[in-house]
């Protein structure tokens, strides 16, 4: 099992609901957040171009960030999904360095947090906060080794691109260009 | 390692990154009042209450859940809903922080005198409501019950409307129309002999071209709509997007057409041309549906493309190939009326070419165009005929704006200045939910009114700028704490809606039904108010809709069956309620109330050297001023920025990020400063920002002087003539770089 993301830029809006969503479903304290918005503008008026993505961990094949983590509080659980226990780490903040894609933060409590797949969810059958609440569809998620999974589906259909690939960290979030 | 590579790289959402920038000390603010919950909510196993969302008007039906403490976790959509099919935006995701905001109202105050300063001295909810019922006795008494006036927008509206009528008085007005909608109603009124309503009955859905004039769906987010234009675009469907600033969604369209601001109605126009005079229109619906084709043809003789290119900058071959897909799609095409339509003063008639259009591409009453809505009916709880007013807004409006279709506030407004020398006079407010000194433009105005009331009552949740101006505030509890009236909306299928309380009212807050009933007893208005509580004015209701409230309280939504088509079948014969039973091309109501019959071309003002169109719209996160100190949403927008051309920039040596002031053309200054923006998505001869913020009262912790209010700045009010909608599109600004308010002091 490899669970993976996809996010197509041509539906996603930035309105920032798999944000808010994310937060009231994982109890994300206000001023942080696990996924975010990247708005990239290019041209010069009037011929644009607006590339709009909801970024958030990109759960690598490779991980620096479990890699780097002294306590092995940052590990990888079944379907690839990265994860951080919060008693087990020491917040010194390497994987925060080490990930090449900002998706890590200090939690006040004193620990790293970071996105999860919503596991607690997924695990289940469901999908995560963010692909439930999205009003445009712009998220797939599912099992990269089911072919009929959504994910697949959709890689397979649509051109596609991640973020840093020349950080080698095989990222399975990907972008539907 | 080298972080993402990020081309101009701006991030929406203020929080950003996780990483170094999250460790910043001031971003690490942690509200004690957020649950402390760590494990999520099992949704199988959770707490839920049935709710319509109140962040915005498209009133998304969903559940709120309960955590394991019994506090109110999150809001879910309710998938039976067609508002939001299961999926709820940002605003009514984080609808939640509504409840948490502890800058909320908490108890009703009353406005007192001490020391010779006016101050807000808390008291109970028995004085609060004696004292409004008794002046609003002796205002009966003195000047007639017709002279108070309720204002409002929030759903609990309704039962403060039954209040007002009961009491004797019509004058009766929401800001959604004379402020936002209305010019499009009229327009459509005058068309096709109904309105539009909410939500727009276009069929997105099915659609293969949908025309966008300003309209910028997906930063403002109406949710069931943004769903379907998010589906066209996974069809392949072809957009066509008419907007000076590159919004989102010119940047998902086929066409951007990127106009001069204030010339839409040349590229209309040269629209319609090109559609009869290259015979692309839909000649056997026009025929068999439409008048005054041929005054039409005659009308639109000149206005070719080249000719509209002088006007608006878009060039001929954009223009005609832009019409040319929308035939192609005919009758599948929108062209879409948007909804906040108040900019020039010519609006009505705007939305006329845009009605115009529609028939011409025959797609009113077809798949992919325009469906027939249906609504169900809600039925009144049993109560005597309300008294018949002497007067009413219609006595005040109507004589000049024939075509207004519900009360307008600023001319309810005008109707309570000192100044007012008619027989009908305002003398007593009553607001509820809007913030009338940011809804209405001319500020002044509205400020010289409200010394000049006898009494006035705000009643909403938070401290907005208008309820330091009232008499006596009146705390209501948010839409997560209360019942409110049905929500009954048109729709392909007529469907209702349930809102009931998840949580107990905070502080001493109170459910507006509440209030007006208490007031409606305090008034000698039992018979009015004959319901105990309004579980059994409800139950009532739904009982005679075919449910219950028991019902409703478990499933929240019920679709019913249709009882007419959603489109009109080929050639299927009928009849248009306007004048001649068709839609008139050339519309003998405007002709007869004195108006042109037909749509033309007004030059409007261009902006002075140095000075920019003030250009102002939607975030996806924000509803107006709503939210702007909602703890969730701030969190994601806690100010707007001005959005400048880079080219300006330079002229102006103006720099990403830099705090400016902005001056308009009538010497207003604002505020509040405002960060610069600087962003090729903005054309040279505009600035744009987001309404809703610099907000003005300090008892907004959050929102307080975060940014610039756009309608301070509105002082040049263009007012439709046909339905009296106050255009506020043609205000200029220029830039002041030093603080213009800093305080000097001479020895």
């Amino acid at each position: 099992m490899r669970y993976a993301m996809a996010m197509d830029t041509k539906k996603c809006v930035g309105c920032s609901d798999c944000v808010v969503a994310c937060q009231t479903e994982n109890n994300v304290p206000h001023g942080y957040c696990r996924d975010w918005i990247v708005e990239n503008v290019d041209g010069i008026y009037p011929n644009l171009e607006l590339e709009i993505r909801s970024e958030r961990c990109n759960h690598c094949d490779n991980t620096p960030c479990v890699r780097t983590c002294p306590t092995g509080a940052s590990h990888v659980i079944e379907g690839g999904i990265v994860k951080v226990t919060h008693v087990e780490c020491i917040g010194c903040g390497a994987c925060i360095e080490a990930c090449p894609y900002d998706a890590r933060y200090f939690h006040p409590d004193g620990y790293v947090d970071k996105c999860t797949f919503c596991d607690h969810r997924t695990s289940k059958g469901q999908e995560t906060a963010c692909v439930a609440v999205c009003p445009t569809k712009c998220l797939y998620f599912g099992d990269l080794d089911d072919v009929n999974s959504p994910v697949s589906q959709v890689l397979l259909k649509r051109k596609w691109k991640v973020n840093a690939p020349e950080a080698g960290t095989k990222p399975q979030l990907y972008f539907l260009i | 390692m080298k972080k993402t590579s990020r081309r101009d790289f701006i991030k929406i959402s203020a929080l950003g990154a996780g990483g170094l920038a999250m460790a910043n000390p001031i971003m690490n603010w942690v509200p004690g009042f957020l649950p402390k919950q760590q494990t999520p909510v099992d949704e199988s196993k959770a707490k839920r209450f049935p709710t319509f969302c109140e962040v915005c008007f498209w009133k998304c039906a969903g559940f709120t859940y309960l955590n394991d403490e019994g506090k109110i976790q999150k809001i879910i959509g309710n998938e039976k809903d067609p508002h939001s099919n299961g999926r709820f935006c940002p605003r009514g995701t984080g609808g939640v922080g509504m409840y948490y905001d502890n800058d909320r109202l908490k108890q009703p105050l009353k406005r007192v005198v001490e020391n010779g300063k006016s101050t807000f001295k808390p008291i109970s909810w028995d004085e609060a409501l004696d004292f409004i019922a008794d002046k609003m006795k002796a205002i009966a008494k003195d000047s007639g019950p017709e002279s108070m006036a309720l204002l409002y927008h929030a759903s609990s509206g309704s039962y403060f409307k039954h209040l007002m009528k009961a009491y004797g008085t019509k004058n009766i007005a929401k800001p959604s129309y004379a402020q936002c909608l209305g010019p499009r109603e009229a327009g459509f009124v005058a068309t096709y002999g109904a309105g539009i309503s909410s939500p727009e009955p276009t069929d997105v859905r099915n659609t293969k071209c949908l025309v966008l004039i300003g309209n910028h769906i997906g930063e403002n987010m109406h949710n069931g709509y943004i769903q379907e234009v998010s589906d066209a675009i996974d069809r392949g469907a072809s957009i066509i997007t008419v907007d000076p600033r590159f919004s989102t969604v010119a940047s998902k369209s086929k066409y951007w057409l990127p106009i001069k601001p204030a010339t839409d109605m040349a590229l209309l126009l040269s629209w319609i041309h090109v559609l009869i005079y290259e015979g692309l229109y839909d000649k056997k619906y026009v025929e068999q549906y439409a008048f005054g084709f041929d005054e039409l043809k005659a009308h639109v003789k000149n206005f070719t493309p080249e000719w509209a290119y002088a006007k608006t900058d878009i060039k001929p071959e954009d223009i005609r190939n832009s019409v040319h897909e929308m035939a192609k799609a005919s009758p599948a095409v929108i062209v879409h009326p948007g909804r906040h339509t108040t900019w020039y003063g010519d609006d009505t008639q705007r939305t006329r070419a845009i009605a115009i259009l529609n028939a011409l591409l025959g797609s009113y009453g077809k798949k992919g165009g325009w469906y027939f809505p249906e609504k169900k009916k809600v039925p009144h709880y049993p109560a005597p005929a309300y008294p018949h007013p002497h007067w009413m807004w219609k006595d005040i409006t109507r004589p000049t704006y024939k075509s207004a279709g519900t009360g307008i506030s600023n001319d309810l407004i005008t109707a309570s200045l000192p100044n007012n020398n008619s027989e009908h006079k305002i003398k007593g407010w009553f607001i509820v939910g809007t913030n009338l000194l940011t809804t209405i433009p001319d500020k002044k105005k509205t400020l010289k009114a409200i010394q000049n009331l006898e009494l006035m009552v705000v009643v909403d949740t938070m401290p907005m700028e208008i309820t330091g101006y009232a008499d006596i505030v009146l705390p209501e509890c948010t839409y997560l704490e209360r019942y409110d009236d049905i929500r009954s909306s048109q729709h392909r299928y007529p469907n209702i809606s349930l809102r009931m309380p998840a949580a107990e009212p905070r502080w001493e807050s109170k459910p507006g039904w509440w209030m007006a009933r208490e007031l409606g007893l305090r008034l000698g208005l039992q018979d009015y108010f004959k319901w105990e509580n309004v579980e059994e004015q409800l139950d009532w209701k739904f009982k005679q809709m075919g449910t219950s409230l028991e019902e409703m309280q478990k499933i929240g939504v019920k679709v019913f069956d249709k009882e007419k088509d959603l489109y009109l079948a080929d050639g299927e014969e009928y009849y248009f309620n306007t004048d001649t039973g068709k839609i008139e091309l050339y519309s003998l109501d405007l002709e007869a109330k004195g108006y042109d019959p037909m749509p033309k071309y007004i030059e409007h003002k261009q902006p002075d050297e140095n000075f920019y169109r003030l250009i102002y719209g939607r975030a996806p996160m924000h509803t107006f001023g709503r939210t702007s100190n909602n703890p969730n949403l701030n969190d994601l927008m806690d100010a707007n920025k001005l959005w400048v051309n880079p080219k300006v920039a330079k002229i102006w040596g103006l720099e990403n990020n830099q705090e400016i002031w902005l001056q308009n053309q009538d010497e207003v200054i604002s505020s509040f400063s405002i960060k610069v923006r600087i962003t090729e998505r903005i054309r040279h001869d505009s600035v744009y920002l987001i309404h809703g913020f610099g907000k003005n009262n300090k008892n907004l912790s959050r929102a307080y002087g975060k940014g610039i209010d756009d309608s301070e700045l509105i002082t040049n009010v263009k007012i439709d003539p046909i339905m009296g909608g106050t255009g506020m599109r043609e205000n200029f600004v220029t830039f002041i770089t030093e603080n213009p308010h800093k305080e000097e002091v001479k020895a």
